[in-house]
């Protein structure tokens, strides 16, 4: 149904001599892993090597990557006692290098008791909440972001494992319909801009594969760490539609989907991104 | 409003921008739209504005267009539209900027005329097109001079 009019077949031969120079070279230097049987992709790619060389150094050294001071923050944090119970997350949690290992790269998990997925930001403040009776942390607050930094950090390098069968299917099928539903004035889905045209330029955007392996992420225009359903907001806003709530269902959902559409890529906790 | 429109119409105008929740409905036939929207033709300048604003047409996002190299950032996700008026006749390009997808089905291409079966509008955006009838006009005239 694509061809009507005569002039269309010319068309076809254009986008394809332009697809093939912009993605030349280029293409080449994007490093990705290979992804599994039945992956939308054949190569998963992490946003880092859609980044210019300046931002991949700055995200490179730890001591120049500004998103380190928000995990050094959070580990006094991690020791200081709070809440009712008078606990801090060491008395249950311990040294966070060996407990916390590998939890962030399989987020969001399922949860017997709510009988539904939890994120890390939702767990860090059933911990707040339910075990030290301490305030939850609103979402988008500095601490609530750095603690989630800090968590996810101790997964640094290690692959994007969330589990997508069982009781979190349903949720996996319900992100995965958000993903490819156009939304707003500009009628876009994520799938148009990180599916069909990543590697591409948007004006003086340059997409990426729009993967979480590096959330939250250090966004050098707004200075700060930016979490993931902050980013989706961001991305719904932009194409003139109303986001979803940060931590509703349907950003969980998302974040699953999303998750394993970056599955095995190292994380990068924190990450740089212009 | 860059050029004479009889007030009669512009009135008519008026009142159906006023109404912006009625839903649009385009007089297509046979894969475009003959008439203008406006009644009038557009103007080639104004066209180039709104081609080129950010809150407009934001059409450089997308596309490349030679003539318009001093400006920075051509995107990349549809053609050049280097000739483009060669490729089709005001009508069709009409139709292409008004509601593509009804030529390129499934394309990433907004639609700059319509204003319903959408989803998930943000309030401000409910029941309006991105552009007016006059800035399609406008565009289109302007995509004219792309020979
Ligand atoms: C109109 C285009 C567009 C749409 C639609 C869009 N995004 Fe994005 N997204 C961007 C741009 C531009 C960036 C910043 C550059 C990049 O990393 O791709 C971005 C970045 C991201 C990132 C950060 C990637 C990183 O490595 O830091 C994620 C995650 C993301 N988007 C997810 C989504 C999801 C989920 C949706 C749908 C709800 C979506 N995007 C819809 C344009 C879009
Ligand atoms: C009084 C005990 C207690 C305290 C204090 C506590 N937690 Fe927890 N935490 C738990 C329990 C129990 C679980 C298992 C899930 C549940 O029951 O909520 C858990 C689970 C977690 C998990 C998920 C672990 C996994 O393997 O998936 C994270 C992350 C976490 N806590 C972070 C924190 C942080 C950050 C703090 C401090 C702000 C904290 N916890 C304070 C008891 C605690
Ligand atoms: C979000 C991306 C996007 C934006 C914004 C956009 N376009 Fe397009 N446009 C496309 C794509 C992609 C195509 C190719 C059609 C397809 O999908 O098969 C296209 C095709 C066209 C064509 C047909 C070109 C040809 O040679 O066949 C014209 C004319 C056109 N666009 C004009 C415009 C104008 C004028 C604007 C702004 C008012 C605009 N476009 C904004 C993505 C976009």
């Amino acid at each position: 149904m694509s061809i009507r009019y005569g002039s269309l077949a010319g068309l076809a031969t254009a986008a394809l001599v332009l697809s093939a120079v912009a993605t030349s070279g280029e293409e080449l230097e994007r490093k990705g892993i290979p992804a599994p049987p039945g992956h939308v992709f054949q190569t998963i790619i992490s946003g880092y090597q859609f980044r210019t060389k300046e931002t991949r150094a700055l995200q490179d050294d730890d001591l120049e990557n500004p998103g380190f001071l928000a995990v050094e923050r959070a580990a006094d944090v991690w020791k200081t006692v709070d809440g009712g119970e008078g606990k801090s997350c060491m008395s249950c949690h311990g040294e966070a290098e060996k407990t916390m290992k590998g939890v962030g790269a399989a987020m969001p998990k399922w949860s017997e008791k709510l009988n539904k997925p939890v994120n890390l930001e939702q767990q860090i403040n059933i911990c707040r909440t339910e075990h030290m009776k301490a305030e939850p942390w609103a979402f988008k607050s500095k601490e609530l972001t750095d603690m989630t930094t800090f968590v996810r950090f101790q997964s640094r390098g290690l692959p994007v494992a969330v589990k997508t069968d069982g009781p979190m299917s349903p949720w996996f099928e319900k992100g995965k319909e958000i993903y490819y539903t156009r939304v707003g004035q500009l009628d876009l889905a994520c799938a148009s801009c990180h599916e069909k045209n990543n590697g591409k330029f948007m004006r003086a955007d340059f997409l990426s594969q729009g993967q979480t392996n590096g959330f939250p992420t250090y966004r050098l225009r707004d200075q700060r760490l930016i979490p993931l359903h902050e980013r989706f907001e961001g991305c719904m806003f932009d194409v003139r539609g109303v986001p979803y709530k940060p931590l509703s269902d349907e950003f969980l959902a998302l974040e699953l989907y999303v998750a394993w559409r970056g599955i095995g890529l190292p994380v990068e906790t924190p990450s740089v991104r212009n | 409003m860059r050029r004479l429109i009889p007030a009669a119409l512009l009135c008519v105008l008026l009142s159906a921008t006023a109404r912006g929740d009625e839903p649009i409905r385009l007089d297509i036939v046979d894969y475009a739209i003959p008439k203008s929207l406006t009644g009038a033709p557009g103007n080639a300048e104004a066209g180039k504005k709104v081609f080129l604003t950010r809150t407009l047409g934001n059409c450089l996002a997308c596309h490349q267009v030679s003539a318009l190299k001093s400006e920075e950032f051509h995107g990349e996700f549809g053609p050049s539209l280097d000739g483009v008026a060669t490729r089709y006749n005001t009508a069709q390009l009409r139709l292409i900027v008004a509601d593509p997808k009804r030529i390129f089905t499934d394309t990433v291409m907004p639609a700059f005329y319509k204003n319903d079966g959408l989803n998930r509008v943000r309030p401000e955006f409910v029941g309006k097109s991105v552009l007016t009838a006059a800035q399609v006009e406008d565009v289109v005239a302007f995509l004219e001079t792309l020979k």
